[in-house]
């Protein structure tokens, strides 16, 4: 049973890491925009949608 | 509000762009903003249709960089960001949804070690670890998913009334405190699995449901962005020019509109005719000329030169007003109606807390303690899991409008389709619905190619629709594109000229011709004048949609009654409907001699879809039971109707009545499931035989049940 010790919090952290992922992605504005990014990829213009890059 | 002030300086601004349909447009807003001067950042949104733009006040205002996007070719304008709220709710949601799904995972992951170690006898110290664990999952979870569903049952309890969300909220309640009582106690068997995973499969079906809302309300929202916001005010006394907020018009002001502006108020036309794009109230796309004295309504574009108009009405008593209140009373009829899940759950909360009750009591008179009738109580409550009641509805809903949105049909709401299914009789509006709305020159075949070209080349220096069909029939003789004569000019509210070595060529109205006509026809007669030439006529007229006589035919295979009611007169109408095969075709309607067409055939135990796509055809698209318009209707109009269809496609009537009808019988399916589930796991539960492996089970095989019958949908049978 000690192998408990290590696997249960392992497994937490994995979980709660796939949790702050999901939740910074939503507040990074990761879904916002669904269909444009997936055309924007196809745009060869350097600057397109960031001017000051 | 839209416009902020950031830190640095730059002001931030969202405007909604109204055609903004693929990524070329995207690419096209990005690049004309940001070779404008002024403009630090845009970013556009091609799921809202928005664009975020940063810019620097002192070189640019907003104006500005709605005149540089409609300079690109885009229409915009700015949006308001009062609907900000309704986003922050579908984010709460997601995190929710979120939270829930993290927590319902580990603690399955814990329980199913629980009930595996039950048959190999897991030792009593590491299963209480394992319950203190998922408690210490569970409660501050259920604390922060749950918080959707106990808002929404205080607020209804607080008035006296049961919703749905109050049996779910005591359920996850009594679930979570009655493991916590006995992780305490050190018992054997936990809830927390099924009160989280409760939590999860319910946040899902609240989540699809209000991301359907969303998609609608998004829509609306930029709708509303393009109403005129500003007026030109000029003074009686010194004849100067002042800019005021629409809302500060008074009657009796004398106000300008500068071409290509919209209408701000409703007005009599002082001095020269004016030509207007009144589509946003007709839905009519043919300009309309209008004369001294005669009233305009807010919201009309001028295409002519600049008009001056006398204000008759305030803002808020404008017509587009008055329409707006006038289907605000009819959606207050509407909203009586009681939605599918409602009225499940005034059944089934009384119900289930009853069986709760007499559950607790039958087991205090069978002489067992406090404690154990009391835990019996509770898994019946867990056991009746209103789980799938609550997705039985929204996954089918969601799956249905997704269906109808891939064929460009928008579903603006969940209960659109619950009374779409309902419908038996459908009424058609004629101009822009069975036909197109689009002129097409009539007379082409008598038109000789020479004098067609010489006309095409004039006409392509115009925007015009009735230049625009000029072109498009030149395009067609001609199999190219047309060239624009050279050194042809528009002149607004008149037509186009071009000097020829011959002379002056002119294409446009009868007096921008010299011909003389009676006044009826210079709307949709356009004549060319060539020197040396007799002046030659251009008629149009309007085409039926490409398959509107196979969608009425599947409407009346199907067995829908069909009105034809229209504003126009019998003549054309009756041909139309001859053509249609339609039998009852009413014409020469007022609004409200619509509105009472639709009320009598209620009369007759009839539910009626209305689609139309004029303001006048408005108040009848709330009135009716259920209403479609097309997206190249008026914006009024697609506001007030239940579903907006896109393309020219007609044949998506029938197919949204068969999906709406077979999305209630998968509804209703979903509830006989759900039902059916309660009778085989309520006796075990009131008999004391439920364990949390089983309550477990039950909840997450019913809510995948449920799910995949609502898919069945979207692999339906094609109608």
């Amino acid at each position: 049973m000690s192998a408990l010790v290590i696997l249960i919090p392992i497994a937490l952290f994995l979980g709660g890491l796939g949790l702050a992922a999901f939740l910074w992605s939503m507040n990074n504005g990761q879904y916002d925009d669904l269909e444009g990014a997936a055309n924007r990829l196809l745009h060869d213009d350097p600057h397109n949608g960031r001017p000051d890059s | 509000m839209a416009k902020t002030l950031t830190l640095d300086g730059f002001d931030e601004a969202v405007l909604s762009v109204s055609n903004m349909h693929c990524g070329g447009c995207v690419r096209g807003i990005e690049r004309a903003l940001s070779e404008t001067k002024g403009i630090a950042e845009a970013r556009a949104n091609l799921t809202t249709k928005r664009v975020r733009v940063r810019f620097d006040p002192s070189a640019i205002n907003v104006p500005g960089v709605v005149g540089a996007l409609a300079k690109a070719g885009f229409e915009a304008a700015r949006f308001d960001g009062g609907l900000a709220a309704a986003d922050h709710d579908q984010r709460f949601l997601l995190k929710c949804l979120g939270v829930a799904g993290f927590a319902a995972a580990n603690i399955m992951l814990l329980m199913v070690a629980v009930w595996a170690g039950l048959i190999q006898d897991m030792d009593a110290e590491t299963r209480s670890l394992f319950h203190w664990l998922a408690a210490a999952i569970a409660l501050p979870a259920v604390a922060y998913a749950g918080r959707p569903f106990f808002r929404s049952a205080w607020t209804a309890l607080k008035v006296w009334r049961v919703n749905m969300d109050v049996p779910i909220s005591l359920a996850v309640l009594l679930a979570t405190g009655m493991s916590v009582w006995q992780t305490w106690a050190g018992a054997d068997e936990v809830y927390f699995d099924a009160a989280v995973s409760l939590l999860f499969f319910l946040l899902i079906g609240r989540f699809l449901d209000a991301r359907m809302r969303g998609k609608a309300r998004e829509a609306a929202g930029n709708l509303l962005a393009f109403a005129a916001s500003d007026a030109t005010v000029i003074d009686p006394q010194t004849g100067a020019h002042r800019r005021v907020a629409t809302s500060e018009v008074s009657v009796g002001n004398r106000v300008l509109v500068a071409s290509g502006e919209k209408v701000p108020v409703d007005g009599r036309i002082l001095g020269r005719a004016a030509q207007l794009d009144t589509s946003l109230i007709t839905g009519e796309s043919i300009p309309r000329t209008y004369r001294d004295g005669e009233t305009v309504y807010a919201g009309c574009i001028n295409l002519g030169s600049a008009i001056e108009l006398r204000a008759i009405a305030m803002a808020d008593d404008s017509l587009l007003a008055d329409i707006a209140k006038l289907m605000e009373n009819a959606q207050q009829g509407r909203n009586r109606f009681v939605r599918l899940a409602d009225r499940a759950a005034k059944i089934y909360a009384p119900l289930v807390h009853g069986l709760g009750a007499l559950t607790f009591i039958g087991w205090m008179i069978a002489g067992a303690g406090v404690e154990q009738s009391l835990l019996t109580a509770i898994a019946v409550l867990i056991i009746t899991c209103p789980c799938a009641l609550g997705l039985a509805v929204p996954a089918v809903q969601v799956v249905a409008s997704g269906r109808l949105l891939r064929r460009g049909v928008l579903v603006k709401s969940g209960a659109a389709l619950e009374r779409f299914a309902e419908v038996d009789y459908v009424v058609f509006d004629k101009t822009g619905t069975l036909t197109l709305g689009q002129p097409k020159v009539r007379n082409a075949s008598s038109i000789p190619d020479e004098t067609l070209r010489m006309a095409a080349s004039l006409a392509a220096a115009s925007r015009h629709p009735l230049s625009q069909a000029i072109v498009q029939a030149a395009e067609a003789r001609f199999g190219s594109a047309c060239s624009v004569a050279e050194g042809a000019e528009e002149v607004p509210g008149a037509g186009t000229k071009a000097q020829t070595p011959a002379g002056e060529i002119r294409l446009g109205s009868a007096g921008w011709c010299n011909v003389q006509s009676d006044g009826s026809q210079n709307a949709t007669t356009v004549w060319l004048s060539q020197p040396g030439h007799e002046p030659l006529a251009f008629q149009f007229t309007d085409v039926l949609r490409p398959d509107a006589v196979a969608a009425v035919a599947s409407l009346k295979q199907h067995g829908f009654g069909i009105v034809l009611l229209s504003g126009d007169q019998a003549g054309p109408v009756n041909a139309i409907a001859a053509e249609l095969g339609i039998t009852d075709a009413r014409s020469g309607l007022s609004p409200k001699d619509k509105i009472a067409c639709l009320e009598a055939i209620h009369a007759q135990g009839h539910r009626v879809l209305m689609v139309g796509d004029g303001l006048n055809d408005a108040p009848a698209l709330t009135s009716a039971h259920a209403s479609m318009s097309p997206s190249t209707g008026a914006d009024i109009s697609q506001n007030a109707a239940d579903m907006v269809f896109q393309g020219q496609s007609l044949s998506v009537v029938p197919e949204a009545l068969l999906v709406a009808r077979s999305a209630k019988r998968r509804v209703l399916e979903n509830f006989a499931l759900a039902a059916l589930y309660n009778v085989i796991s309520v006796p075990l539960a009131i008999a004391g035989f439920v364990t949390p492996l089983l309550a477990a089970a039950a909840m997450s095989s019913s809510s995948i049940l449920v799910t995949a019958n609502a898919l069945r949908l979207r692999y339906g049978a094609k109608h």
